[in-house]
């Protein structure tokens, strides 16, 4: 088996009658961090959205471990390991923050999930401080270490972020950006991070891609990406929040 | 004068002169001429007086209102909260009044007579269905507006086994449950793309749909007959019959009663299962799915849960509970016709789980005894009956927007066992 873990082949996806994304090649290989940037509306969450056949691809193929999942419901795409932490949040507002983690736990049918709890709690202090706690009283930096612990709790191969930076103030984005890397470099763990904060992505990313108008118009190396003059001038002039 | 109305007495002032014009307006036709039968046709008669203290009422009424409760520090709904329990103090009371309940329950027909052992059994009907629906719009959040159809199926499935093939009611109960569980997943299929609003009119259409083939397959079903004379249920084989029956057999004088005790006993042991096993869900995966399900639905997917299958159980296992109250319903009344299972059934049961609290199973029992036992103790005021109740209704929601009991206990625990408040969430969060 080859080190590429998930890859997109010519997928296409439509709202109705409108393009979303004309045609994405990506790969993403085992223990990377591959990062997708682009403007509002190019397509990021979407092509977060259709690997998990949340919305579906019309044309096109995503191999997963092999495995041709682009017509596989979400749950059962969920259970090959691939989990995410989805745009928003979306956290279980009235349930507890341990509920939350139980959740998340569900899909492998809570093996592990002292262990496995123990190991969140550890990379986000603050959440076993809040156990008992409505998740919806947490605020947004907290919601979004839940979203990520509860994703953790699955074991995934590989973890999805949909822009964990959204709305967060620069230090919580810092720390949660350094619990990624730390689950990389220490669990080697798969990360495919979508971001709009683009200058952070492609410092935590090994890879990145450059999306726009549903098109993947450039990748690289991350550092590489970070220094390109057409990437500073759209996305980080003024950018380095 | 433009100063003048902008004072706090002055707007009340105003706001009070114009609720007195619209009700002037409103009443010289409708109260103010009244007609009267005269020799040779119609005649009108003016009413007047009571015009100008209807308008007076409203007049004096809207503007101490005004100026003493909606436009004072403290409007309604603060001043409620002054007075009535918090939130903490609700919940320790509520460790007490759960087990007390059940004794009150069990003990009752020691003490009461006809009429208390009958409305026990009324309320407790109630609970249980309120308890059977609260799986499907408490727990998994699926608004159903035709919960009635699967009490109806129960009702009838019994009635009509009865009649054609003679079974007994014991061979009966978990047929009319499997029934009902069955007709819950075919409402289940065609409304699992659908939420809120699209979902309430679809079960609400559904709930119609049963009640008018009930009343129109004349053949099968009797129609607006009804089914009449169904049999009364036995205790293990023994009927309650004057002779050679439950009383003949242990030796005790014969008592119309003993049957009205006997299913008071079988409602409150129904009842108590309902809740036994929905204690029981909420600790299960399924259970935690549901809550889950409630809360966002496409977070539930990205965790690999199956929502289909998710939202199909909790529609079969409501439904299941509706069938076995409704099969008790007709062994209960003897009697059943499309007339039971009309809109305003599901209205109520769905009435007592909101007033209740979504979710929480005191709640049910607080709002069942509140609102069954109000209709009975208010059967005296007639038509203001309804009033009554409507005016019960909007207290709790100013009151308790999230029902009498909003606080809900989570399912798992690391250290010490707490309740979460539902102050700490505000209305439309969650």
């Amino acid at each position: 088996m080859s080190d590429v873990l998930l890859s997109l082949r010519g997928v296409k996806t439509y709202y109705g009658k409108i393009v979303a994304l004309r045609g994405i090649d990506l790969d993403v290989h085992r223990g990377e961090i591959v990062t997708v940037i682009g403007a509002n509306g190019a397509g990021k969450s979407t092509t977060m959205m259709t690997i998990c056949g949340v919305t579906r691809a019309r044309e096109g193929e995503i191999i997963y471990n092999g495995e041709n999942i682009t017509a596989l419901p979400t749950h059962e795409i969920v259970r090959k390991s691939i989990a995410q932490s989805p745009e928003g949040r979306r956290i279980f507002g009235r349930m507890t923050v341990l509920e939350n983690l139980q959740m998340g736990a569900a899909v492998i049918n809570y093996a592990h999930f002292d262990e496995d709890l123990r190991m969140v709690f550890d990379l986000f202090p603050i959440l076993e401080k809040r156990q008992s706690q409505r998740g919806g009283t947490l605020s947004g930096g907290e919601q979004q270490m839940l979203a990520i612990g509860r994703a953790l709790m699955a074991r995934p191969k590989l973890l999805m972020l949909d822009e964990p930076s959204l709305g967060l103030a620069p230090l919580v984005v810092k720390q949660i950006f350094e619990v990624v890397k730390e689950l990389n470099e220490k669990q080697g763990l798969t990360v495919f991070l979508v971001e709009q904060n683009a200058y952070h992505a492609l410092r935590l990313a090994h890879r990145g891609y450059v999306m726009i108008n549903g098109q993947i118009t450039m990748s690289g190396g991350g550092q590489e990406l970070l220094s390109n003059p057409e990437v500073q001038a759209a996305y980080l002039e003024g950018g380095r929040h | 004068m433009a100063d003048f109305l902008n004072t706090r007495v002055g707007a009340a002032l105003k706001d009070a002169v114009l609720a007195a014009v619209v009700t002037l307006l409103l009443t010289s036709i409708m109260v103010g001429i009244k007609t009267k039968t005269e020799q040779g046709g119609l005649g009108i008669e003016g009413n007047w007086s009571l015009v100008a203290w209807m308008v007076l009422a409203v007049l004096v009424g809207r503007f101490a209102m005004s100026l003493l409760v909606w436009r004072g520090r403290n409007p309604v709904a603060n001043a409620m909260q002054s007075i009535l329990p918090k939130q903490e103090t609700v919940g320790k009371i509520g460790k007490f009044v759960g087990p007390a309940l059940l004794v009150f329950a069990l003990t009752l027909p020691f003490y009461g007579n006809r009429y208390v052992i009958d409305m026990g059994i009324l309320v407790l009907t109630y609970i249980m269905l309120g308890w059977g629906l609260n799986i499907v719009v408490g727990l998994a959040g699926l608004l159903d507006l035709g919960y009635v159809a699967f009490y109806a199926v129960g009702a009838y499935s019994y009635a009509l086994f009865a009649q054609y093939f003679d079974l007994s009611f014991w061979v009966c109960l978990p047929l009319a449950g499997i029934l009902a569980s069955f007709w819950g997943m075919i409402l289940g299929f065609p409304v699992l793309r659908l939420r809120g609003d699209y979902l309430a009119i679809v079960t609400l259409a559904f709930g119609e749909i049963i009640r008018v083939v009930l009343l129109n397959w004349y053949e099968f079903t009797g129609g607006p007959d009804g089914i009449s004379r169904i049999p009364r249920p036995s205790f293990f084989g023994l009927e309650f019959e004057r002779k050679g029956g439950f009383a003949d057999f242990f030796g005790i004088p014969y008592d119309s009663m003993h049957r009205v005790i006997f299913l008071f006993y079988l409602i409150l042991a129904l009842a108590l299962l309902t809740n036994f096993v929905t204690m029981r869900m909420r600790k299960l995966p399924i259970g935690r799915a549901w809550e889950a399900l409630r809360e966002d639905e496409i977070a539930c997917r990205s965790l690999g849960i199956n929502t289909t299958n998710t939202k199909l159980t909790a529609f079969a296992l409501g439904a299941m509970f509706g069938g076995f109250a409704g099969a008790f319903f007709a062994t209960r009344q003897g009697f059943i016709s499309p007339e039971s299972f009309t809109f305003m059934e599901s209205a109520i049961i769905l009435a007592i789980v909101v007033l209740g609290g979504l979710g929480s199973q005191l709640g049910v029992v607080v709002a069942s005894i509140v609102m069954i036992g109000g209709f009975e103790v208010f059967r005296d005021l007639q038509d203001l009956r309804m009033l009554v109740f409507g005016l019960l209704m909007v207290v709790i929601m100013i009151w308790k927007p999230r029902g009498i009991i909003s606080s809900r206990a989570p399912s798992v625990f690391l250290k010490e066992k707490k309740a979460v408040s539902g102050d700490f969430v505000a209305e439309g969060e969650g």
